[in-house]
């Protein structure tokens, strides 16, 4: 029973992310009035990438090569320690969160670390953009978890996300619904979606998160993009968790968290196509809103 | 006994530095000798200082002194042993490294003495942790303040360090003057000139508040907390590279060993004094590395570095006073635990940081950013060691500094969730300060390796840069491997940090179940992944990406098209820093030169990159008329966050 909630978590965590990405660019087509590229498209991309060769700029060296494998190993090991609705986190114990959060900063100190290695001002850019924003997502990402920890009385990623029926529904949804509206602009920050960052724009000026990229090719690209659908999982699954109680839900909950995951998607392409990209000098207010979201509902729960 | 071996080490230490003071920085044989000396003394006192630490010894010796009212009286307990492992150890790698770092034939001038005061800066560290007597104390504090000064302003030639040195001295009596009123109150309430527990008095007594005070302000200055760490950056980013080492890793140290002793002495302090300290730590933590990632200045940078760590220690040392006001045993040994530990990390890692630095400053005689780049490809070890140095200031896994952090958040999860009633917003708002804290110092670590050894060379300097020697490299590769070794064995250190948090709680943990720090803090869970995340990288840079590589082409940096991007072109280091350094631009001042452009066809000029200066400069006033004037509403309400957070927690205080 373990071995097969285990396989099931890791199929969900390293296969289910790119379909993600379908989805938002289905609904941004229909929102266009498009047809749009199939469902299935991000894998067939991903395919070609790692399928190519590889041409690197004479400025790199091996951290370039080396950071984003490493970075989409640590990325997968933070996924390894949120539970996937119904089913448990193979790796739990107490303070979890802690390390799921400094994984994600692992990733993000590698993939800035690269960008920086190929000498280009535009990649430059990007990764200075990256690491300062950063700083006010993790503050946002830590009130939220301090909330979910008081509600539950947990330490642990997986009692957090569960054990909010220890107190009353009432006193808990407030603070609950605060902190999901900080950890959805998160989700929309950290996964470079509009109104933060442009996936489809090739104004590198503008760009944060694709900017640092730009001269990653072939499987180094698919690497990365692979990393990247699986941290826009991650924080979706982190923010479902919040929002939808699986502990009440019993063993029908893994077709709620994926219809969930799905919905999440389909909003973020709502997003993007209702809304412009805020301007670059906009962006640390709508990040210090996400954190006082979570902030005040911080204040909430300790009442 | 060991305390017997323990003093010749310290002895030998000492002696160290005798041979080329007499016979001159010319013989080979007398350099020999001392570091023979120095190299034996630091590894006789590291096997004596852990064996003492791991076998809970107690002792104490007491000797007649002439000097009326005083003894020569030492003592040794696994605190004390705890605060000499990193003495003995940095002074050691310290020894080995300036032997390629700063020769005779370089530094003629200061040679002698800067090998003399090297010795003497260790053994009066190592007195002011053995000391028992709070003359003695005294008196090596000043022994230790004076070697530093000396240490500091080894390259008195020059205008900058002469400047440097002199505030640190000011600073460090202006600190030695309020722990002689430390003392003479101490001995007015427990009746000794010692270490000695204090009576548990009225809450009202205004001398233990006042004793509290004192020390915070005497072993504040001297560990560079927030609005009294003026003196550090100048003096550490000035002196030689190795002094700035053991400086930064080492002697900071010695004020939160003072913090933590004399807090230790107190039997129920206030809750009030943790919430103090808390917030003074989140405040040095949050401004220190603020300032670093606007720094554009190597060493400087590192030294602003130093400020935040000793924030994030404060942090830990405030979490365990609170546990000890409320007599929340766990509370006090993750937070004196998370302190504890961080105090070895910060010893690691800093140190590693300032002996890379070095090697730059050695290979390209310059510590600004923007004259670097590209030196990962003339300097390939020095590049990887200080990678995995800056990998671990930035507290991610699986190196050292996040297991002292991860223990440090868990203390302050704890005091956030079990304590209710509202108050404790104060204490929890650490929490996700630290976080901010974390991301910063990541976005500032991503600055310094990115801009200093990746991309391509700025300029003809950074061009020509060479490895290191071996006498350079083997310290910093020692460091690397013990960072990376506490991030993946923390369970290996665990008995360390007991032996020295059960010294300072007073009683010992219940073993073999709840209380030890191992039944508290994840330390196995935490080892088994960062094992598997570093087992995992290491497998994938030999195994996997020399198959997956099919280099079909090499090419210039694509760069959008640019047809010659040059090197000068890259993101510099202030511009990196840009956009989080310029909402603190009414703090540091930065000044920067751009040339004139007039007419059609404008002269060269001069361009000098952003640099910044330290805090205290101009008054209060229009800081504080600034930080509100400003009509943003989110800053607004996060101060209003702050301050009903605040308002909360002072409701708290007197139930």
């Amino acid at each position: 029973m373990r071995a097969a909630e285990f396989a099931i978590h890791l199929l969900l965590l390293l296969a289910f992310p790119p379909i993600l990405l379908g989805v938002i660019n289905k609904t941004k087509a229909a929102f266009a009035g498009r047809v749009g590229a199939p469902l299935l498209q991000p894998y067939h991309d991903l395919l070609k990438l790692f399928r190519k060769g590889l041409v690197l700029s004479e400025t790199t060296t091996w951290v370039f090569t080396l950071a984003p494998a490493a970075a989409l190993l640590a990325v997968i090991l933070a996924g390894m320690l949120l539970p996937a609705g119904p089913l448990d986190a193979p790796i739990r114990f107490t303070g979890d969160m802690i390390l799921f959060v400094y994984l994600l900063g692992l990733a993000r100190f590698l993939i800035a670390t690269a960008a920086l290695d190929t000498g280009s001002s535009f990649e430059g850019m990007g990764a200075a953009r990256e690491v300062s924003f950063a700083c006010l997502a993790e503050g946002a990402v830590l009130f939220a978890f301090l909330v979910l920890a008081k509600n539950s009385g947990a330490l642990a990623l997986s009692s957090m996300l569960r054990g909010v029926e220890e107190v009353e529904w009432g006193i808990a949804a407030a603070p609950l619904l605060l902190i999901s509206a900080g950890l959805f602009i998160v989700v929309l920050a950290e996964n470079c979606r509009v109104p933060f960052d442009d996936p489809n724009t090739h104004l590198e000026l503008t760009m944060i998160h694709e900017v640092m990229v730009l001269d990653h090719g072939g499987p180094l690209l698919g690497l990365i993009l692979y990393g990247a659908a699986i941290k826009l999982y991650i924080l979706g699954a982190l923010l479902v968790q919040v929002l939808i109680p699986f502990d009440n839900i019993g063993p029908g909950g893994a077709p709620v968290f994926v219809a969930g995951l799905l919905g999440l998607a389909v909003a973020i392409g709502v997003v993007e196509s209702i809304m412009a990209r805020l301007q670059l000098r906009h962006i640390p207010y709508l990040l210090t809103a996400a954190t006082l979201f979570c902030a005040f509902g911080f204040l909430l729960v300790t009442r | 006994m060991i305390l017997l071996v323990l003093e010749a080490a310290a002895a030998l230490a000492l002696l160290s530095g005798v041979p080329v003071l007499l016979s001159g920085a010319g013989s080979i044989h007398a350099r020999a000798f001392g570091r023979v000396l120095g190299l034996l003394g630091s590894t006789t006192g590291l096997v004596a200082s852990m064996w003492s630490l791991c076998s809970h010894n107690h002792s104490r010796q007491d000797f007649a002194w002439s000097l009326p009212g005083a003894s020569l009286s030492l003592g040794l307990d696994p605190l004390s042993a705890f605060f000499l492992v990193p003495i003995f150890l940095i002074g050691g790698l310290g020894t080995l490294y300036q032997a390629g770092y700063w020769t005779p034939s370089i530094h003629p001038r200061n040679y002698r003495r800067h090998c003399f005061c090297w010795g003497l800066l260790q053994a009066s560290m190592a007195l002011v942790v053995i000391a028992r007597h709070g003359v003695l104390f005294l008196f090596a504090w000043e022994l230790m303040a004076l070697s530093a000064y000396f240490l500091i302003s080894t390259e008195d030639q020059l205008e900058e360090v002469r400047e440097a040195g002199w505030v640190y001295l000011v600073a460090t009596h202006v600190g030695t003057l309020s722990l002689f009123g430390m003392f003479a109150l101490m001995k007015t309430l427990s009746g000794a000139l010692e270490w000695h527990p204090l009576p548990t008095g009225a809450p009202e007594d205004w001398r233990l508040f006042a004793v509290f005070l004192l020390g915070l302000v005497g072993f504040g200055i001297k560990a560079g907390i927030m609005p009294l760490h003026f003196w550090l950056p100048g003096a550490h980013a000035n002196a030689p590279s190795h002094v700035s080492a053991i400086l930064s890793g080492v002697m900071l140290k010695m004020g939160v060993y003072g913090l933590v002793r004399t807090l230790s002495l107190f039997p129920d302090p206030p809750v009030a004094w943790g919430a103090i300290l808390l917030v003074l730590g989140a405040a040095s933590g949050f401004l220190g590395i603020w300032l670093a990632m606007a720094n554009q200045d190597l060493k400087r940078l590192l030294a602003y570095s130093s400020v935040e760590n000793v924030g994030i220690l404060l942090m830990g040392l405030g979490l365990a006073v609170i546990g000890r006001a409320l007599g929340r045993e766990d509370l006090q040994v993750l937070g004196m635990g998370g302190c504890l530990l961080h105090v070895w990390n910060h010893a690691l890692f800093k140190p590693l940081l300032f002996f890379g630095a070095g090697s730059v400053l050695h290979a390209t005689h310059s510590r600004q950013l923007d004259v670097l780049g590209g030196l990962s490809r003339r300097m390939p070890l020095t590049a990887a060691l200080f990678l995995i140095g800056a990998l671990s200031i930035s507290a991610l896994p699986p190196l050292n500094g996040f297991v002292s952090e991860l223990l440090i958040y868990q203390g302050l999860f704890r005091a956030s969730q079990a304590l209710d009633g509202g108050g404790w917003a104060g204490a929890a708002l650490s929490a996700p300060i630290l976080a901010m804290i974390g991301a910063l110092a990541a976005a500032c670590f991503v600055k310094v390796s990115g801009v200093a050894f990746l991309g391509a060379p700025r300029t003809p300097r950074a061009e020509a840069a060479r490895e290191s020697p071996g006498s350079m490299l083997a310290p910093m590769g020692i460091l690397a491997a013990c960072c990376l070794a506490v991030g993946v064995l923390p369970v290996g250190v665990a008995p360390f940090l007991e032996a020295a948090t059960e010294c300072w709680i007073g009683e010992t943990l219940v073993a073999n179940g709840e209380g030890t720090l191992g039944a508290i803090a994840p330390l196995r869970d935490i080892g088994l992944l960062s094992g598997a995340l570093a087992i995992g990288i290491a497998s994938v840079s030999l195994l996997l990406l020399p198959r997956m590589k099919k280099v079909v082409g090499r090419q210039m940096t694509w760069d959008c098209g640019y047809s010659s991007p040059g090197p000068r072109m890259q993101y510099s280091a202030s511009s990196f820093a840009r956009i989080l350094a310029k909402p603190l631009e009414w703090v540091s001042h930065p000044t920067s030169a751009f040339p004139r452009l007039v007419g059609l066809f404008p002269e060269k000029g001069p361009f000098k990159p952003q640099e910044s200066r330290s805090f205290p400069e101009g008054g209060l006033q229009p800081y504080l008329t600034r930080l509100v004037e400003h009509g943003r509403l989110q800053l607004n309400l996060a101060l209003f966050v702050l301050i009903l957070g605040i308002l909360l927690f002072l409701g708290r205080l007197d139930p």
